[in-house]
C-alpha cells in the first residue's frame, strides 16, 4: 500500500510545502495586483482538483486493490457521467477564463494620458530614453546606431535632439503615474522584466513593442532580462527607481539631451583612445567588460589597469598595460580570479592593440 | 465465408528456421524490414540519445547547484548544455521512441497484420534517423561547438555572435532535423496506411487498442506539424549560409552593422510554434494511449468509456493544432491574438480532464494489480494532474505574463511532458518486455526505479514552481547578486541537483535490468498479464516474422473484454471465437450475427 | 457465419501517396503563409518573372498529360504506348528541372540575388522545394519506368503508373499555386486582407 500512502504524503506535503514555502510572488509594485489576483483564484481551483483528484486516486486504489476472490466490475461507460463531467468542466474552465480575459483586455491597451519611457535593450545593457519638451520621439534606425550614438536616433530628425538619454542602467520613475514603456532592440530579442511590477514584454528588433503598468510603492527594482540572448543573458542588469513626482522631475531634467551627448563626443579626446573605444564595440569586447564599474561576464575597465589581481592558478601580478597587451593576445594563458575563462581571442594589429589599451587605461 | 484479406508478400510463409536460414544476421538484424526488428533498432538508438540526454541535464544541475564549483561548465557550454539537453529529449528520444519504437512493435500486431505497409521505407527510416542522430552528435565536435540559443533556436540571435554555436552548430542542428523530419515522415506513411488499410477482419477502427489510437492520431499530428519545423529550419539555414532575410530585421551586432534588413524573428516563432505545440501532443497521445491500456490491464476492467476516449484524443489532436500562440503571449505578437490562444488553450483542458476522470473511473471498482507497469501508469495519473493543471496558470493570459520565461514554465513542461510520459515509457516497457523478449524483466529493479524515479522527480519539479512564482528567470547561468533572490532558492536549487543526480545515476538500474532479463529474466509465456488485445496471442513469443503463421487472425471484440460477467476467465482475448461473448457496449454499423 | 469484412478499396500504396501528398501540401501551405506574413515588410521588392517560367509551366502540363495517357493505356495494357507515355513524363520532368535551373540563372545574371531581397529569396526558396520534390517524384519514376513492355506484374505496374500520374498531377498543381502566389499575391493585396488594425502578426 506504499502507493497509497505515496500519494496522501504527496498531497499533504505539497499543501505543507505551499503554506510555508518562502518562495511567493515578489512584492506588487505595481497596479497590477489584478494579475495577482487571477493567480489565487487559479491556484484555488486547481488546488481543489489537485486534491480531489490525488486523493480519490489514493482512496480507489486502496479501496479496489487486488484481493483474492475479488473480481472487477464490467462498467464500460456511464453517457450520463460522462456528460455530467463534461458540462462540469466546462464550467471550471469559463470560470477561470472570463476573469482573466477581462484582466487582459485592460493590459492590452495603456491609458492615453501615459508617461512614455522608452528601453533599449541591446546584448548585454540596458539603456533608456524619454521623449523631452516635445513630447515626442526622434525617429531611429538600426544603421544610424554608431560609438557616438549607440541609441541609432536619426540626427536630421528634429524631434530627437531634446531626447532625454539615460544610457546607464538605473532609470527612474514616477510614483502613481501610469508609464508606458516602449520597447526596442538593435540586436537580438530581450525581455524587459521587472517581477514586482509583473506587467512585461519581449523586446524584438526591426520591431517596436510596449506594455504599461503604473507604479505603486517606492523603491529600487532589479531589472532583468528574460529572453535568453546569448553568453551574457543571466548578467543583463538594471535597475529601476520609483520617487515621487518631484524627485522624478529633478532627476529627469539633469539628463543629457541627444544633442548635448552629440557636442560632448564631438568635444574630443585623444584620438587614439576615440579609436579604442571604437574598436572595443566594434570586437564585442563591451559585450563582457563595462566601464561604469559594473562588473558583467568579465571585470570592469573602469580602474582596472593599476591595480594588483590574482589570477585562478594562484598566482598574482600588476595589472599594467603591458599585462593588459599579454591577455588580449592570449587570454586563456590565465583568468582573473572570480571569473569564466571565456575570453575569445580577438584578432588585432599591433596598432589596434596599442589603441584598445589606451581606451582601457583611460577608463579611471 | 469471406477470406480473411491477407496482404502477405509475395513469398511463401516461412516458419522462423526457415527464416533464419536464407536470411544471414545483417538481413535479419541490420538491414531488417520486419517491424519488431525495427522498433528495437529504433528504441535503443532513442534510449542511448536520452541517456546523453540525461548526463546533460545533470551537467546543468551541477552549475545551477553549485555555481562556480565545476570551472569547466562555463556560460558558453552551460548554454550549450541547456540546447542540446532540450531538442535531444523532445526529438530525439521522445517523439523517436513513442513512433518509431512503439509504434513501429506494436500498430502491427495489435491491428492483425503480418508487418507495416511499406517495409522496405519503414527500414529506410531508422537508418535515416540515425544518421540525424550522428550529425546532431557531430555538433559537439566542430568549431564553436553546438549551437546555444536554447531547443527554441530564435533567431536572431542563433546565428549572431554572442551565442555559441551561431557559426557551425546550428547548421548541423538544422541539417540533423531536417533528417529526422524526412525519418519521421518515412515512418509515419507506413502508421498511418498501416492503421488504415492493414487491420484483420473484424478489426473495425472501433476496436482497436487505444495505444493504437493514441499513436496514430499523434503520427498524424506529427506527419501535419513537422513541415513548419522543416519550413522555419530552411529558412533559418538560408539566413545563416545565404545571407537572406526571412528571420534577421536590420540589425546592429556586437558593434558591427549586418547586412540583413527587414525580417521577421516573430515570423520564426509562429512557424515554430505551430509544430512546437503539436509537438507536445505527439509526446501525449501515444501516452494517454498506452496508459489507457496499461490500467485496463493491470485492473482487469475495461478502459472506462472507450469511445470517449478516441474523441478525446481526436480533439486534443485537432485543437492542439489552434493554441501555438500561448506560448507567444509576451513575444510582442499582437496583443489581440491573446484572447482567442488563451480560449482555445483553455478549452483543450476539457477533453484533457475528461481523459483524466475515465483513468479514475477504469480504476474505481476494478482489480487493482499492482504490478511494475501498474505502478508506472499511477504515477503516471498523478504526475500529469499536477503537470496539466499547471498548464492553466500558463494558458490564462493575464496570469501567464509574470510567470512565463521563469521557472514555473520549466517546472510545468518537466512534469506534463518529461515525467509522466516517461513514466509510461517505462510502464509500456514492463508490460510489454515479455512479449518482445519472451523474458519478464526483473520486479525488485522494477519497483526500486520506480520509487526513486517517481519520488524523485516530484521532489524536482515540484518546488521549482515556487521558484518561478519567485521571478526567477529560467535559462541563467547564475543568479548571483540578485536582492530578489533569496539564499533560500539557492538552497532549494542545490537541493533540487542532488536529488536529480541520484534519480539520473537510478536509470542505469533500468539499463541494467534491460540487459540482465534479455539473459537471465524468468520465461514469461505468451500472455503473462492476461491481456485480451491482439498482440499477446500471437501464436510465438516473441512474435517469429510475419507475426500470424498461416492465418491472419479474425477479430469478434474490441480490446478490453475484462471481467465479463458469466465469462469463465477475467478476460476474452480480441480473436477468441464469437460464442465467448465480450462484446463492447455499442454496436456499430458492423453487426456481429451469430451462428450461421 | 458472416465474418465482419473490412472493404477496402484503395490499395495501400495509394493510401501512402495520399497522405503523403497530404503531408507535402502543408508544407507548401506553410511555405505560402510564411511568404504573406514576410510580406508585409518594407524591403519587399517584387521581381520580375523570367519567361522560362512559362516554358516550365507547360512541360508540366505536357508530362501529366503523358501520364495520364499511360496510365490510361497501362489500364488496357498497352504497354507500348504506357511506356511511351511514361518516358515522355520523365523526359518533360528532367527538362523542367533544366527549364528551371535556367530560369535562375537568368535572375542570377540580372543580379536578382537570393539575399537582400526577399521576394527573391522567396522565389529561388519556392521553386527549390517545389523541384526538389519533382526530382523525388523522378526516383520514383526510374522505378515504375524500369519494367513496362511487358511488365513482369501487370497489376502493381497499373497501379505504379497510376500513382505516379496522380503525383506529377499534385506537382503541377503545386506548382500552380505557386505561380499564382508569385504573381496575384503582391503587398497590395496582403495589405487589403491584413492590413486591418489587429490581424498583422
Amino acid at each position: 500500500m506504499a502507493v497509497v500512502w505515496t500519494l496522501i504524503a504527496m498531497v499533504v506535503g505539497s499543501l505543507a510545502f505551499h503554506l510555508l514555502s518562502p518562495w511567493w510572488l515578489a512584492p506588487i509594485a505595481s497596479n497590477w495586483g489584478r494579475i495577482d489576483a487571477m493567480l489565487a483564484l487559479t491556484l484555488l481551483i486547481t488546488g481543489v482538483f489537485f486534491v480531489v483528484l490525488n486523493l480519490g486516486l489514493a482512496a480507489t486504489i486502496w479501496r479496489f486493490r487486488h484481493r483474492d476472490g475479488h473480481r472487477a466490475a464490467y462498467r464500460p461507460d456511464n453517457r450520463r457521467l460522462e456528460r455530467w463531467l463534461i458540462v462540469g468542466t466546462a464550467l471550471g474552465i469559463a470560470a477561470l477564463l472570463a476573469p482573466g480575459l477581462v484582466v487582459y483586455a485592460d493590459y492590452v491597451v495603456a491609458p492615453h494620458d501615459a508617461l512614455v519611457m522608452e528601453v533599449l535593450g541591446q546584448q548585454w545593457k540596458w539603456s533608456y530614453r524619454f521623449p523631452g519638451a516635445d513630447g515626442r520621439f526622434g525617429l531611429v534606425d538600426a544603421r544610424f546606431v554608431s560609438p557616438t550614438n549607440p541609441y541609432g536616433i536619426d540626427q536630421k530628425d528634429a524631434s530627437g535632439t531634446d531626447d532625454l538619454l539615460v544610457p546607464g542602467d538605473e532609470v527612474h520613475l514616477p510614483l502613481n503615474r501610469p508609464v508606458k514603456v516602449l520597447l526596442r532592440s538593435n540586436d537580438v530579442l530581450h525581455d524587459f522584466d521587472v517581477p514586482p511590477f509583473r506587467a512585461r514584454m519581449n523586446i524584438v528588433p526591426g520591431t517596436v513593442t510596449s506594455f504599461w503598468f503604473t507604479p505603486t510603492q517606492t523603491g529600487r527594482y532589479e531589472v532583468l532580462c528574460a529572453q535568453l540572448c546569448g553568453v551574457g543573458h543571466y548578467n543583463m542588469r538594471g535597475f529601476v527607481v520609483v520617487e515621487d513626482a518631484p524627485v522624478f522631475e529633478r532627476w529627469l531634467a539633469a539628463r543629457s539631451t541627444f544633442a548635448a551627448t552629440l557636442s560632448a563626443a564631438v568635444a574630443s579626446v585623444d584620438p587614439l583612445v576615440a579609436s579604442g573605444q571604437a574598436l572595443a564595440q566594434g570586437k564585442g569586447c563591451i559585450a563582457c567588460h563595462t566601464i561604469d564599474g559594473r562588473s558583467g561576464v568579465g571585470p570592469t575597465w573602469k580602474g582596472l589597469l593599476g591595480q594588483t589581481a590574482r589570477f585562478t592558478d594562484g598566482s598574482s601580478a600588476l595589472l599594467d598595460a603591458s599585462a593588459a597587451r599579454q591577455h588580449i593576445r592570449d587570454p586563456r594563458a590565465r583568468t582573473l580570479q572570480g571569473y569564466p575563462s571565456v575570453m575569445p581571442k580577438v584578432e588585432l594589429s599591433d596598432a589596434e592593440l596599442d589603441a584598445l589599451v589606451a581606451y582601457i587605461a583611460a577608463q579611471k | 465465408m469471406a477470406e480473411a484479406l491477407d496482404h502477405t508478400p509475395a513469398h511463401p510463409i516461412a516458419p522462423e528456421t526457415a527464416h533464419a536460414a536464407t536470411h544471414g544476421f545483417l538481413t535479419r538484424y541490420v538491414w531488417s524490414q520486419d517491424h519488431k526488428v525495427i522498433a528495437v533498432q529504433y528504441s535503443c538508438i532513442a534510449i542511448f540519445t536520452g541517456l546523453v540526454g540525461l548526463v546533460l541535464s545533470d551537467l546543468m544541475r551541477l552549475q545551477l547547484g553549485f555555481p562556480g564549483v565545476f570551472e569547466f561548465i562555463n556560460a558558453e557550454r552551460y548554454y550549450q548544455l541547456v540546447t542540446m539537453h532540450g531538442m535531444i529529449m523532445v526529438i530525439y528520444l521522445l517523439t523517436a521512441l513513442f513512433l518509431g519504437g512503439f509504434g513501429n512493435y506494436l500498430i502491427p500486431l495489435m491491428v492483425g497484420a503480418r508487418d507495416m505497409a511499406f517495409p522496405y521505407l519503414n527500414m529506410l527510416s531508422v537508418w535515416v534517423f540515425l544518421v540525424a542522430v550522428i550529425v546532431l552528435m557531430a555538433s559537439f565536435f566542430v568549431p564553436g561547438g553546438p549551437t546555444g540559443a536554447g531547443w527554441t533556436l530564435y533567431p536572431p540571435q542563433v546565428i549572431l555572435p554572442g551565442t555559441p554555436g551561431h557559426d557551425w552548430g546550428i547548421v548541423l542542428m538544422l541539417v540533423s532535423l531536417a533528417i529526422f523530419i524526412i525519418a519521421t515522415t518515412m515512418g509515419g506513411l507506413n502508421y498511418v496506411t498501416t492503421v488504415l488499410q492493414l487491420r484483420c477482419e473484424g478489426m473495425t477502427l472501433m476496436r482497436m487498442p487505444l495505444s493504437v489510437w493514441g499513436i496514430f492520431t499523434a503520427t498524424i499530428l506529427a506527419l501535419l506539424a513537422f513541415p513548419a519545423l522543416f519550413v522555419s529550419a530552411v529558412m533559418l539555414m538560408l539566413d545563416k549560409l545565404l545571407g537572406s532575410s526571412f528571420f534577421m530585421p536590420a540589425l546592429v551586432s556586437m558593434g558591427q552593422a549586418r547586412a540583413y534588413q527587414g525580417g521577421s524573428p516573430l515570423l520564426f516563432q509562429h512557424l515554430f510554434w505551430f509544430f512546437g505545440h503539436p509537438e507536445v501532443y505527439i509526446i501525449a497521445l501515444p501516452a494517454f494511449g498506452v496508459v489507457s491500456d496499461l490500467i485496463s490491464v493491470h485492473a482487469r476492467k475495461a478502459i472506462f468509456g472507450y469511445r470517449m476516449m478516441v474523441w478525446a484524443i481526436l480533439a486534443i489532436g485537432v485543437l492542439s493544432f489552434v493554441v501555438w500562440a500561448h506560448h507567444m503571449f509576451i513575444s510582442g505578437m499582437n496583443l489581440a491574438f491573446g484572447f482567442f490562444f488563451a480560449t482555445t488553450t483553455l478549452i483543450i483542458a476539457i477533453p484533457t480532464a475528461i481523459k483524466v476522470y475515465n483513468w479514475l473511473l477504469t480504476l474505481w471498482r476494478g482489480d487493482i494489480h499492482l504490478s511494475v507497469p501498474m505502478l508506472f501508469a499511477l504515477a503516471f495519473i498523478s504526475t500529469f494532474i499536477i503537470g496539466g493543471l499547471t498548464g492553466l496558470f500558463l494558458g490564462n493570459v493575464s496570469v501567464d505574463i509574470p510567470l512565463s520565461g521563469t521557472y514555473f514554465v520549466v517546472a510545468h513542461f518537466h512534469m506534463v511532458m518529461a515525467v509522466a510520459p516517461i513514466l509510461v515509457v517505462f510502464g509500456g516497457i514492463y508490460h510489454w518486455y515479455p512479449k518482445v523478449t519472451g523474458r519478464m524483466l526483473n520486479d525488485t529493479l522494477g519497483q526500486l526505479h520506480f520509487w526513486i524515479t517517481f519520488l524523485g522527480t516530484y521532489l524536482i519539479y515540484f518546488p521549482m514552481h515556487y521558484l518561478g512564482m519567485l521571478g526567477m528567470p529560467r535559462r541563467y547561468y547564475a543568479y548571483a547578486g540578485y536582492e530578489f533572490i533569496p539564499p533560500s532558492a539557492q538552497a532549494l536549487n542545490a537541493f533540487i541537483t542532488v536529488v536529480a543526480l541520484i534519480v539520473g545515476v537510478a536509470q542505469l538500474l533500468f539499463v541494467v535490468n534491460l540487459v540482465w532479463s534479455l539473459f537471465r529474466g524468468a520465461p514469461a509465456g505468451p500472455n503473462p498479464w492476461r491481456a485480451a488485445s491482439l498482440e499477446w496471442q500471437t501464436p510465438q513469443t516473441p512474435p517469429v516474422h510475419l507475426n500470424w503463421g498461416e492465418r491472419l487472425p479474425v477479430v469478434h471484440r474490441w480490446a478490453y473484454a475484462y471481467s465479463v460477467p458469466g465469462a469463465a476467465q477475467d478476460y476474452i482475448a480480441q480473436n477468441a471465437p464469437p460464442q465467448a461473448g465480450g462484446d463492447e457496449p455499442e454496436q456499430g454499423t458492423l453487426r456481429q450475427e451469430r451462428g450461421s | 457465419m458472416t465474418s465482419l469484412a473490412i472493404t477496402r478499396p484503395r490499395s495501400d500504396l495509394g493510401v501512402g501517396l495520399w497522405v503523403f501528398i497530404g503531408v507535402a501540401t502543408t508544407l507548401f501551405t506553410l511555405f505560402v503563409a510564411a511568404y504573406v506574413m514576410r510580406m508585409s515588410g518594407s524591403d519587399w521588392s517584387t521581381i520580375a518573372l523570367p519567361w522560362q517560367l512559362a516554358l516550365s509551366t507547360a512541360l508540366l502540363m505536357a508530362g501529366s498529360v503523358a501520364l495520364q495517357l499511360g496510365a490510361r493505356h497501362a489500364a488496357r495494357s498497352r504497354w507500348a504506348a504506357a511506356r511511351t507515355g511514361v518516358l515522355v513524363a520523365g523526359a518533360c520532368a528532367a527538362a523542367f528541372i533544366a527549364s528551371q535551373l535556367w530560369a535562375w540563372q537568368v535572375l542570377q545574371a540580372a543580379q536578382v540575388r537570393m539575399a537582400g531581397n526577399p521576394a527573391a529569396s522567396f522565389f529561388y526558396l519556392l521553386t527549390a522545394m517545389h523541384g526538389l520534390h519533382v526530382i523525388g517524384g523522378l526516383v520514383a519514376w526510374s522505378l515504375t519506368a524500369r519494367r513496362l513492355d511487358p511488365p513482369r506484374d501487370a497489376p502493381r505496374a497499373v497501379e505504379a503508373v497510376r500513382l505516379c500520374a496522380r503525383y506529377w498531377h499534385f506537382l503541377l498543381a503545386v506548382w500552380l499555386l505557386l505561380l499564382a502566389t508569385l504573381t496575384g499575391i503582391t503587398p497590395a493585396v496582403v495589405a487589403f486582407v491584413c492590413g486591418s488594425p489587429g490581424v498583422a502578426p
